[in-house]
């Protein structure tokens, strides 16, 4: 494949599979913001899915010509725990949020604001971390906000919202992935879904042996059908209920289970979680805990993915879930949890099946095992819709379009 | 005629759409059509091809967003059904078809014996789209000119001369079949182009239905030989 000077995929590399026409389209938008500068702010540069999409649009959108650029404010240990509890929380798990966690996260903001350059026309804010960026707005009055939120606050802690929506209020737009993530707020939301890059490690088509490779490394089984998840070792990914799901298929049919997991830089929690998902799988066979950190394994989490006879999401909460886009890309047949963003991927019975208990879980994952020929065509159809609807270049556009729309009125607008 | 041509060719256009949440749900059937009857037009629009646009692979493609949340999620499959059914083809306004929706649910309240609430989380979330359009390097003179650009242009630029055009713009007819009538003179060609039922198609088969029109029609020769 051709690479660019950094080694990353270039613009080209998209057109065998999106489209000559698509490529064109995305030159055309970015003439359009010739003279405007964009800045992405987050909190880390690897683990989760946030940094993952960043480190491939920025430089996508560079060769487009656009002026863009990447930053991360600066956090402490401390913070990070804070933001993980305002994480869970705003998802609406309990958490016992005390005052001392709020002015931890007010301390660190006061020292991101005064560390963090803002140089961008429009700026790009992801998540609740750097969300108090936004009191730079006064002293920056051309400068347009954009608050890009990956996770669903529909449910929140009301404490832990009414402290972040202040900030919120601030911005002069939002941008979330689904319409169930939303909440009343008095600027527009606009609804934009992330998206995967089908020419990274981690979606790539890879050989035969490379897949045979990663099985053997890990001890297992390429003639036993394997069920898999892969996910950050998190409450919320729930990687005990996916072993509970197991245990219920393993009844009839003989699979191994493959749970992958990571903890990302900002999740002080994935230890914890860990050690449970251990102690509940220790009396049964064929399970295997694989823990594989973010960086430059990309290959094997797709090795992994790509040798599953079916792979299953089975989250409590979601943002958006990658996972299960990559999964679909991938063309597998695909058991994924109704929450979050995981319904615009799946439509049940379209391209996937929908679960909503651990019970339900396990029906559909044997569903798919014992019929064949409805998993491929499940997985097909998923892939498909992957495709048209939540590759980079889509994400690219969107982005674009949403720089452009800024200031614009009306429901029709030629460019 | 070769002025005329020269004059107007045919443009090639395509649009984007940037989606944006209203913050209306509904919870049943009830609400759906008192929502209806208020939100702008681009709601509507959007809600009635979002399927089209997303699963363009599949054909046929789920029904519209409405027909497809009364029958999966409330479970109320007759009223799925008929807003399923609903032949947009048939309305030139986006007014026109919003009384139809209206007609088709509040028919269906009337005789209903009790109205289901869809379950927590599952309302039926209304979003409007915002529409960009775009010129495309692709220009027509002739038939051909316009087959060959048929070929190359994305797939969103045939949705936009077909259906936006038509629906949003409230053009009355798709753009192809306009130029070919009043800028080429061919109003039997055009005439065809606008007798299928768009709706029934995936975008790519779509295109290649329109090509196949214009190659096997009488008129692809007569243009042929004019250049």
């Amino acid at each position: 494949m051709p690479k660019n000077k950094t080694g990353l995929p270039c613009l080209k590399d998209y057109i065998p599979i999106v489209g000559e026409d698509t490529i064109e389209e995305l030159k055309l938008l970015a003439s359009r913001l010739k003279g405007k500068k964009i800045q992405h702010i987050n909190s880390t540069r690897v683990g989760g899915g946030v940094a993952e999409m960043l480190a491939r649009i920025v430089p996508l959108m560079r060769e487009l010509g656009v002026d863009i650029e990447w930053d991360v404010i600066e956090g402490n240990a401390d913070f990070f725990s804070v933001t993980k509890k305002f994480h869970n929380a705003l998802h609406g798990r309990p958490e016992i949020i005390t005052d001392k966690d709020f002015d931890v996260y007010l301390e660190t903001a006061r020292t991101y604001n005064r560390t963090t350059k803002i140089n961008g026309d429009i700026v790009f804010v992801h998540d609740p971390q750097p969300i108090a960026l936004i009191q730079n707005k006064k002293k920056l009055k051309d400068v347009k906000w954009i608050w890009r939120c990956h996770i669903d606050v529909s449910t929140p802690d009301e404490r832990v919202w009414d402290f972040l929506s202040a900030f919120v209020e601030g911005y002069d737009a939002s941008m979330f992935s689904s319409p169930k993530f939303t909440r009343p707020l008095k600027i527009p939301q606009f609804l934009i879904c992330p998206a995967i890059d089908p020419l990274s490690d981690k979606n790539k088509p890879l050989s035969k042996e490379t897949i045979a490779k990663v099985l053997s490394k890990y001890g297992i089984d390429s003639k036993k059908p394997i069920i898999s998840q892969v996910s950050r070792y998190d409450y919320l990914k729930d990687p005990v209920g996916v072993i509970d799901a197991f245990k219920l298929v393993k009844r009839y049919v003989d699979a191994q289970l493959v749970l992958i997991g990571n903890s990302a830089a900002d999740d002080p929690e994935g230890e914890e979680v860990l050690a449970q998902v251990r102690e509940r799988a220790k009396d049964i066979p064929d399970i295997h805990i694989l823990l594989i950190e973010p960086e430059n394994n990309d290959i094997e989490v797709n090795a992994l993915q790509r040798a599953s006879s079916v792979i299953v999401q089975k989250s409590l909460k979601e943002g958006f879930a990658l996972t299960v886009t990559e999964a679909l890309w991938k063309e597998k047949p695909v058991v994924a949890s109704a929450v979050g963003g995981i319904p615009l991927q799946i439509k049940n019975m379209y391209s996937g099946l929908l679960c909503h208990c651990v019970e339900g879980a396990a029906l559909k994952i044997r569903q798919f095992l014992n019929n064949p020929a409805f998993a491929k065509r499940m997985a097909h159809n998923g892939s498909m819709h992957i495709k048209h609807n939540f590759l980079l270049t889509r994400l690219i556009r969107e982005h674009m379009l949403l720089a452009l729309s800024l200031g614009q009125k009306g429901d029709i607008i030629t460019l | 005629m070769p002025d005329k041509k020269k004059k107007n060719p045919f443009c090639f256009c395509t649009h984007i759409e940037l989606r944006e949440s209203t913050g209306l749900k509904a919870r049943n059937a009830r609400e759906l059509v008192n929502i209806i009857k208020d939100v702008p037009g681009s709601v509507i629009y959007y809600h009635m091809h979002v399927f089209l646009q997303q699963h363009q692979f599949l054909s046929p493609e789920p029904p519209n967003a409405f027909a497809y949340w009364a029958a999966k999620i409330l479970g109320e499959d007759v009223l799925g059904e008929h807003l399923g059914s609903i032949d947009v083809y048939q309305y030139n306004t986006i007014r026109a078809l919003r009384e139809k929706i209206i007609e088709v649910i509040e028919g269906y309240l009337f005789n209903a014996k009790e109205i289901r609430n869809a379950p927590q989380g599952k309302e039926f979330d209304f979003t409007k789209s915002r529409t960009f359009i775009m010129p495309t390097p692709y220009i027509a003179h002739n038939l051909s000119d316009m087959v060959e650009a048929l070929k190359k242009i994305t797939i969103r630029s045939i949705d936009f001369h077909v259906f936006n055009a038509r629906l949003r713009l409230e053009r009355g007819t798709n753009d192809f079949s306009n130029w070919i009538e009043t800028t080429l003179g061919y109003p039997k060609l055009a005439a065809k182009l606008e007798r299928f039922d768009p709706y029934t198609y995936t975008l790519e088969n779509l295109r290649q239905h329109i090509i196949d029109i214009i190659v096997n029609s009488p008129e692809w020769g007569i243009d042929n030989a004019k250049k």
